[in-house]
C-alpha cells in the first residue's frame, strides 16, 4: 500500500511536507489529465465510422431510437409518454411511451435541447450520432473510479485506458450506433462504483446517489436485472463469508427500497419491479440482510449464553415462517407459465431454450452462443489478463474485489449464452486486466528499482522522504493516499523504463521478499509493454475495420483501388419516401421495420421490437406462400408495397433469401400448414434447379428473381454461387414498381383487385379448386 | 429581318450571368443602359471580347444617377401618352424555341408612329394563360442602320392596359427616345414561359418518349395593328405529331411557319396547338430554399435546400430496372439521372446530402474560372417522382463582399438556382447577415418580394438579421447578380470569443472559489 511513495518527483524536492503536498497536486493533476486524454481516445477511436463513411445513423434498432429522439424533440415529453405509433405494426399499433426504455432517448433530447437553447444549432442526427462516444468517455472515468476503489487509482487508470478502446464495446458505441447500449454500460459501472463506493464509506449520500444510478440504468437497458441480481448476490457472499457490516447494510437495503421504487416509475418497467422473477432475489436478500442485522445486533446486546437460547427459539419460529413464505412464493411462481421469466431471462439460464420454444429469439444472430473467436475478436489480450486479475483480487480479498471476482464470474456465464452479452463481460475484463496490469508493472518496476543501487541518487532525501511518507500514510487521510497512488500509476503505464533510469529506489524491507531477478523483471515489463501495444493495434483495428460500418451504406474496393459504393437501401427508402402517398402501407421482412419507418416514413406491419410473435408469423407465412395466397394475405392487412431485400446481383449475402428459413420456421409455427421440410431437399436449404417446387413457387422466391434471368442471360446468383431453379416467369398479382442500382432492394406493388366481370368469365374455369382453397384459407389467414 | 441578330440578343442574354463579378460589371448592370457596339459586324469573335467592350464603353458613360433621371422624366412622359393608339406595327417577327423545358420566345417589331404626338412608350400584351407563366420579359430597341446597328436595354414594367379584352395582360416598354411622328424604330423582345407544355398522353409507360402540347396563338397578341407578321416555332425533333394551320401555314424539318399574315386588327387572336415530342428532362425546382450566411470571419456559407420533381408525363405502373440498365436509349428517354450545378470559382467543403445521409453519386471539377458539381439523385426521376436534397458549400468572402464608397458593406452575389437547366418554381434566398449588423436593403433588377426575420445561430444573443428575398417562376436567365447592402461594426466580431473566454475564466474562477472555501457545516 505504501509502495507508491518510492516514487520521488526530483532533484527539486525540498523538505517534507510542502514537497509532499505540491507532489500530491500534481500527481492530481496529471492523474486528471491522463483521465482526460483516455477519455479523448475513448471518444476519438469511435469516430472511424463517420471519417470513413459519414455522419449517419448505423444499423436497424438505433434507428428507431432516432426516430422516437426526433418525435420527443419536436412534441415534447408529455407528447412523448403518451405516444401511440400507427405508423408500425399495423394495424396494432404500438404504444412507444410505454414500450421503450427512455433512457438514452431522454439523454440524447436532453443534450440537444441544452444544446439548442445556448444558440448552437446541432440537428438531432448529430447529437444522436455522437452520444455514444460521449457516453463511452463517461463509461471509461466510471471504470476507472470503480478500479479505484477496488486497487488504487494505477489499477484505475489502466482499467480505464482499457475500457476506452476495449473492441466489444466498440462494437456497440461508435459514432452513429446509437442503441440502448452505448449508455447503459456507462450506467452499469457508475452504479457498480457507487454501491462499491458506499459499501467502502458507508456513506448514506452515495448510497441514494446509487440508488439515482440504478434508476438511469433502469430507464437504459433492460439488462438492469443484471445489476439486481449481481448485488444481492454479492450482499449473500458477505454474509455467508462472514463479512457483515453495516456498510454493507447502507449499501444495499436503500438501494433496494429506493431503486425498486424508482424502477417502477419506469413504464415499461412499471409492477415488473416487483412481480417478475427476475427482481426476486434481491427482496429474499433483503429479508436476509434484515435478519442477520437483527442477529447482529440482538448479538451485541445479550450475553454469549442468553444468545445462544434466542438464536434457537428464532430459528425454530423463523425456520417455519420461511417454509410458508417459500411455498407461497413457490405457488405463486408455478401458476405463471413462464415461472414469471420473461423468455430473454429464460434463455439466460437455459441456453437451449429459445431455439426450442422462441424462434424468433433464436433468429437474431446476437442472441447466439459466442464462438472462441469472437471472445478473441471482442476481448483480445484482456481474456489473457482476467486470470491474473482475480489473482491479484484475492491478496487482500476485500468486500470490493469480492464483488469484482463476482462480476466478472457471473458476466463469462453469461456471454457464454449470448454473444450480445459479451458487451456485460467487457467492463469486467478490463476492470480486471487493469488490476493485473498494474499490479504486474508494481511489482516489476520494484524489483527492477530495488535492484538499481548505482542509480539511486541521494538516498539520504530519498529515504527521508520514504519516512515521512510512511508516517503520513497511517494518518489515513484518503487525499494524500489517491494522490500519492496516482504517481506511479502514470509510471506504471508510461514511463516503465524512463523510471529505471531517472527515479532513486529507497525500499521497505518488507517488499524485499517480492523482489524478482532483475533481468527477469526487465524482460517481463519489455512482454507486458509489447502484449498492451498488441492490444492498442488490434483494438484500433477492430475500431476501424471490423466495427465502423454502418450497415446501411456498403462499399468495396475495385480492383484499381477505387472505392465502390453501394447505397442501395437509403435509394429504396428515399424513393418509397418521396413517391408513394403517405399513408400507404409497406410490407418486409421484421429486420427493415425500423429503418422503413425512420427513414422512409412509411407504415410498416412488423418491425425489429417483435413484441407480436403471430403478427410476424402472418408476414412469414405471406413470404412462403405461392402468389395468390400472399396476395391475399396482404391484401387483407391493406398492405400497398412489398418490399424485399436481394443480393444476388452484388452478392451481399444477408438478404431475404438466406433469411427465408427463419420465415418458414416462425410462419410454421403459429400457422401448420407452412412446413419446413417442403422448402428442403433432402435436407439442404437450396434455389437451384434442384429446390422443390414449394420453394420455386413461394412469393420470396418470385419477388427475389423476378426478371433476375435477363441480366445475364443465365440467371447466376453471386451469393449462393448457384444457377437460380426457376428462370423465366411472370408476376400475377405484383408488379414490380422500383428496383435500387444494384438490385438489392426491390419493391412491388399489389396489383389492384380483379373486376368482377373477368372473375366470372374464369370461374368456369376452376370454380371448384377456388372454392375448395377458400376453406383452407380461412385458417391460414388470421385477419379474414 | 437578318438572323444574325436574334443571335447576337440570344448571346448576350446567356451571358449576362456569367459576367465577372467586379465592380465593373456591377455598375453596368445597375446603370440598366449599356450599348454591345458592333455586335453582330462581327459575328466570329469571341463573346467575351464584346462583352468586355460593352462593359467598358457601358462604365464610362452610364452612371446610376443619369439612369435614374433619365428614367423618371420618361416615366413621366409616358404618363402623358400612355393610352396612345396611334402607333402601329409594321412588320413583327416571332420566334419561339421549344427546344427545352421552357418556351422561350424572341419577337421582333418594326413599330410606328402613325399618330400626332410623339410616342414614348410601347405596349405588349400577353393572354392571361401565357401571364401567369412568364418568367422573364426583356427588350432592347435598335437604332441605326444594318451594320452599326445599336442596341439600347429598355424598363419593361407591368401595366394594366384599360381597353383590353379578355384579361389579357400588358407589359410597357419606356423608350429611351420618344417616338417622333412618322418615325419608325425596331423593338427586341425576350421573353419565356414556364410549365406552357402539357404532356399529353398525361402518363407514359417506360418505353414510351414523352409527347407534350404547346398551345398559343398564330397571331401575335398585340394591343395595336400589325400590318405584317411571321410565327416561327422551332421543336426539339421532327416528330411532331399535329399542329393546327392557320393557312398559310408550312412545316420543315424541325421549323414551323405561321404566315406571313398581313394587316391584322389590334387584338386578334387565333389559337393554334402543336403536339410534339419532347424528352428533354423536365427538371423543376418545386421549391429552391437558398441560404447565404455571411461570416466575417472569411467565409460565405451556402446552403441549398432542394424540392426536385420531374414536370413531364407522369410514370404509369412498372418501373424495370433491367429495361433501364440494359436498353438506355429505348427506355425512359424523358427520365434523367444527373444535373449539373454551376457554382463559383474557389468554392470548397462542398456537400451533397438528403435528410436521410450523404449521397455518394456526385463529383465535383473546379478550375480558376467556375465549379461544377456534377450531382446525381439516389434514383433516376421519371415523370412525377420527386426528391429531395442539399447541397451546401463554403466560399472566400473577399471574392463576394465589398466595401461601398459610402463605408457600407454590399455582398454581391449570383440570384438564381444555380442547377442548369431548371425552372425554380418558387425560390426563397435568405441572406443571413452577421450579428450586429444595421439597415440592409437589397439591389435586385428585377422585382422579387422582401422581409425581414432573425435567425439565433452559434452563441448569438440578439440574433442575426435575415434578408428574405421571395421570388416565383426563376429561370436560368435570373442567374444574375444582385446586392445587399449593410452597415456593420466590426466591433461585433470580438463578441462571441469574449463570450467564451469569460466563460472558461469564470468557470476556473469558480473552481478556484470553491477549492478554497469551506462550506462544511461541521467545523473539525
Amino acid at each position: 500500500m505504501a509502495s507508491p511513495e518510492s516514487a520521488v518527483n526530483g532533484p527539486t524536492m525540498t523538505a517534507g511536507a510542502a514537497s509532499k503536498s505540491l507532489r500530491n497536486a500534481f500527481g492530481g493533476v496529471i492523474a486528471f489529465i491522463i483521465l482526460v486524454l483516455i477519455g479523448v481516445l475513448a471518444f476519438s477511436i469511435r469516430l472511424f465510422s463517420v471519417i470513413k463513411y459519414e455522419s449517419v445513423i448505423h444499423e436497424f434498432d438505433p434507428y428507431f431510437n432516432y426516430r422516437v429522439t426526433q418525435f420527443l424533440s419536436k412534441n415534447g415529453i408529455y407528447d412523448f409518454w403518451n405516444w401511440f405509433d400507427d405508423r408500425t405494426w399495423y394495424p396494432l399499433g404500438r404504444v412507444i411511451g410505454g414500450t421503450v426504455y427512455p433512457g438514452l432517448t431522454l439523454t440524447a433530447g436532453t443534450i440537444w435541447k441544452v444544446v439548442n437553447s445556448l444558440n448552437i444549432p446541432l440537428s438531432v442526427e448529430t447529437v444522436c450520432v455522437f452520444t455514444a462516444p460521449i457516453f463511452s468517455a463517461f463509461a471509461s472515468w466510471a471504470a476507472y473510479l470503480l478500479t479505484k476503489e477496488v486497487k488504487g487509482p494505477g489499477a484505475g487508470l489502466t482499467a480505464a485506458a482499457l475500457l476506452a478502446m476495449v473492441p466489444s464495446y466498440i462494437s456497440r458505441s461508435v459514432a452513429g450506433s446509437y442503441d440502448n447500449e452505448a449508455v447503459a454500460i456507462f450506467a452499469l459501472v457508475f452504479t457498480f462504483y457507487l454501491y462499491i463506493k458506499t459499501l467502502n464509506t458507508g456513506s448514506l449520500f452515495y448510497a441514494t446517489l446509487n440508488a439515482l444510478a440504478y434508476f438511469y440504468m433502469v430507464c437504459s437497458w433492460g439488462g438492469y436485472t443484471f445489476i439486481i441480481n449481481l448485488i444481492p448476490m454479492h450482499v449473500l457472499l458477505c454474509i455467508v463469508t462472514g463479512r457483515y457490516s453495516s456498510r454493507l447494510y447502507i449499501a444495499y437495503a436503500p438501494l433496494v427500497v429506493l431503486g425498486t421504487l424508482l424502477a417502477s416509475l419506469v413504464p415499461v418497467v412499471g409492477f415488473n419491479a416487483v412481480l417478475t422473477s427476475e427482481h426476486f432475489a434481491s427482496f429474499l436478500v433483503f429479508i436476509i440482510i434484515h435478519v442477520v442485522a437483527l442477529a447482529y445486533y440482538i448479538k451485541g446486546i445479550l450475553s454469549p449464553k442468553m444468545f445462544k437460547v434466542a438464536v434457537t427459539l428464532v430459528v425454530s419460529v423463523g425456520l417455519a415462517v420461511c417454509c410458508a413464505v417459500i411455498a407461497i412464493l413457490i405457488a405463486v411462481v408455478a401458476s405463471s407459465p413462464t415461472k414469471g421469466w420473461s423468455g430473454r431471462s429464460l434463455t439466460l439460464l437455459d441456453p437451449t431454450y429459445a431455439s426450442k420454444y422462441i424462434p424468433i429469439i433464436a433468429s437474431v444472430s446476437e442472441h447466439q452462443p459466442p464462438t472462441w473467436p469472437s471472445y478473441f475478436m471482442d476481448i483480445n489480450v484482456l481474456a489473457f489478463l482476467v486470470p491474473a486479475g482475480i489473482i491479484a483480487c484475492f491478496m487482500p480479498l476485500t468486500d470490493s474485489s469480492s464483488f469484482v471476482i463476482l462480476y466478472i464470474v457471473t458476466s463469462v456465464y453469461f456471454s457464454g449464452v449470448m454473444v450480445r452479452l459479451m458487451l456485460v463481460l467487457a467492463p469486467a475484463a478490463c476492470i480486471l486486466s487493469g488490476i493485473a496490469l498494474s499490479e504486474a508493472f508494481n511489482v516489476l518496476t520494484r524489483s527492477i528499482k530495488f535492484q538499481l543501487p548505482g542509480i539511486a541518487g541521494n538516498p539520504s532525501i530519498a529515504s527521508e522522504e520514504n519516512g515521512s511518507s510512511t508516517v503520513v500514510a497511517p494518518n489515513d487521510i484518503p487525499k494524500t493516499e489517491e494522490a500519492a497512488k496516482e504517481k506511479p500509476a502514470k509510471k506504471n503505464r508510461k514511463k516503465e523504463k524512463e523510471n529505471v533510469e531517472k527515479k532513486p529506489t529507497p525500499s521497505k524491507t518488507e517488499k524485499r521478499l517480492l523482489v524478482l531477478p532483475l533481468e527477469a523483471s526487465v524482460i517481463a515489463v519489455l512482454l507486458l509493454v509489447l502484449l498492451g501495444a498488441f492490444y492498442v493495434v488490434h483494438c484500433v483495428w477492430a475500431a476501424a475495420e471490423a466495427y465502423s460500418a454502418p450497415s446501411i451504406v456498403l462499399t468495396s474496393h475495385s480492383n484499381d483501388g477505387g472505392l465502390h459504393v453501394f447505397d442501395d437501401f437509403r435509394e429504396a427508402y428515399s424513393w418509397l419516401s418521396h413517391n408513394t402517398d403517405v399513408d400507404d402501407k409497406v410490407a418486409s421482412w421484421w429486420d427493415y421495420g425500423y429503418q422503413t419507418t425512420a427513414m422512409a416514413n412509411r407504415t410498416v406491419l412488423v418491425d425489429n421490437n417483435t413484441w407480436n410473435n403471430t403478427h410476424i408469423a402472418t408476414v412469414g407465412t405471406a413470404m412462403s406462400s405461392p402468389e395468390k395466397q400472399a396476395w391475399e394475405i396482404f391484401h387483407s392487412l391493406d398492405v400497398k408495397y412489398v418490399l424485399v431485400v436481394f443480393g444476388g446481383v452484388v452478392g451481399y449475402p444477408s438478404d431475404d433469401i438466406n433469411k427465408f428459413l427463419w420465415m418458414v420456421r416462425i410462419g410454421g409455427g403459429v400457422f401448420p400448414h407452412i412446413k419446413e421440410p417442403d422448402y428442403l431437399r433432402d435436407g439442404q436449404y437450396r434455389i437451384d434447379a434442384q429446390a422443390t417446387p414449394t420453394m420455386l413457387n413461394c412469393l420470396m422466391y418470385k419477388l427475389s428473381y423476378f426478371r433476375f434471368v435477363e441480366t445475364d442471360g443465365k440467371g447466376f446468383d453471386r451469393v449462393r454461387r448457384t444457377e437460380i431453379g426457376k428462370k423465366h416467369f411472370k408476376l400475377t398479382h405484383f408488379e414490380e414498381v422500383f428496383t435500387t442500382h444494384h438490385w438489392m432492394v426491390r419493391i412491388y406493388k399489389l396489383k389492384p383487385q380483379r373486376n368482377r366481370i373477368r372473375g366470372k368469365t374464369k370461374k368456369s374455369k376452376s370454380s371448384r379448386s377456388v372454392s375448395s382453397k377458400r376453406d383452407v384459407r380461412g385458417k391460414r389467414n388470421p385477419w379474414h | 429581318f437578318p438572323p444574325v441578330s436574334f443571335l447576337s440578343l440570344h448571346h448576350l442574354c446567356l451571358l449576362l450571368p456569367s459576367l465577372p463579378t467586379d465592380a465593373t460589371a456591377v455598375r453596368v448592370l445597375l446603370s440598366g443602359d449599356f450599348k454591345v457596339s458592333q455586335a453582330e459586324t462581327r459575328p466570329g469573335n469571341d463573346a467575351s471580347d464584346q462583352l468586355g467592350a460593352a462593359a467598358m464603353e457601358a462604365s464610362l458613360r452610364a452612371h446610376r444617377p443619369a439612369a435614374l433621371l433619365i428614367f423618371a422624366f420618361l416615366s413621366l412622359l409616358s404618363v402623358s401618352s400612355s393610352a396612345a393608339q396611334e402607333i402601329q406595327i409594321l412588320n413583327a417577327e416571332r420566334r419561339i424555341d421549344l427546344s427545352s423545358q421552357v418556351a422561350i420566345v424572341f419577337l421582333t417589331l418594326k413599330v410606328e408612329n402613325t399618330g400626332k404626338a410623339a410616342a414614348s412608350d410601347v405596349l405588349l400584351a400577353f393572354p392571361p394563360t401565357e401571364a401567369e407563366h412568364l418568367a422573364e420579359v426583356k427588350a432592347q430597341a435598335a437604332s441605326g442602320k444594318k451594320r452599326k446597328k445599336t442596341y439600347a436595354h429598355l424598363i419593361v414594367e407591368p401595366t394594366d392596359v384599360p381597353d383590353a379584352p379578355n384579361g389579357a395582360k400588358g407589359f410597357r416598354l419606356a423608350l429611351h427616345n420618344p417616338l417622333s411622328p412618322g418615325e419608325t424604330t425596331t423593338i427586341e423582345v425576350l421573353y419565356m414561359l414556364t410549365h406552357s407544355m402539357e404532356p399529353f398522353p398525361a402518363e407514359i409507360s417506360q418505353s414510351d418518349p414523352q409527347l407534350v402540347y404547346y398551345r398559343d396563338s398564330a397571331y401575335i397578341l398585340s394591343p395595336y395593328r400589325i400590318k405584317q407578321q411571321t410565327t416561327f416555332i422551332k421543336t426539339p425533333s421532327t416528330n411532331v405529331q399535329s399542329f393546327s394551320r392557320v393557312e398559310p401555314t408550312n412545316r420543315a424539318g424541325m421549323e414551323l411557319k405561321y404566315g406571313p399574315y398581313e394587316d391584322l386588327p389590334a387584338y386578334s387572336y387565333s389559337p393554334v396547338l402543336v403536339h410534339f415530342e419532347n424528352n428533354n428532362p423536365f427538371a423543376v425546382v418545386e421549391e429552391l430554399v437558398r441560404e447565404v450566411e455571411i461570416s466575417h470571419w472569411g467565409n460565405l456559407q451556402i446552403t441549398e435546400h432542394y424540392t426536385l420533381a420531374h414536370g413531364g408525363a407522369k410514370l404509369k405502373g412498372v418501373f424495370s430496372r433491367v429495361d433501364y440498365q440494359s436498353r438506355p436509349s429505348a427506355s425512359g428517354v424523358s427520365s434523367f439521372k444527373n444535373l449539373l450545378a454551376r457554382l463559383p470559382p474557389r468554392v470548397h467543403s462542398v456537400y451533397y446530402r438528403d435528410e436521410i445521409g450523404n449521397i455518394s453519386s456526385s463529383r465535383l471539377r473546379t478550375d480558376s474560372r467556375k465549379s461544377e458539381l456534377e450531382i446525381e439523385p439516389r434514383y433516376p426521376l421519371f415523370g412525377g417522382w420527386k426528391s429531395t436534397f442539399i447541397i451546401g458549400y463554403g466560399l472566400p468572402l473577399e471574392d463576394f463582399l465589398f466595401e461601398s464608397t459610402d463605408g457600407k458593406r454590399y455582398l454581391n452575389f449570383t440570384f438564381g438556382c444555380p442547377l442548369s437547366g431548371t425552372v425554380v418554381d418558387k425560390l426563397t434566398l435568405k441572406v443571413v447577415l452577421p450579428e450586429g449588423s444595421k439597415d440592409p436593403s437589397a439591389v435586385i433588377p428585377f422585382p422579387v418580394e422582401e422581409h425581414m426575420e432573425t435567425k439565433y445561430s452559434y452563441l448569438d444573443v440578439v440574433g442575426r438579421p435575415v434578408l428574405v428575398l421571395e421570388k416565383k417562376n426563376v429561370v436560368p436567365e435570373h442567374n444574375i447578380p444582385f446586392q445587399v447592402y449593410y452597415t456593420f461594426n466590426p466591433i461585433f466580431m470580438l463578441a462571441e470569443p469574449l463570450m467564451l473566454v469569460s466563460t472558461v475564466f469564470f468557470l476556473f474562477a469558480s473552481c478556484v472559489a470553491y477549492l478554497h472555501i469551506d462550506i462544511s457545516i461541521r467545523k473539525g
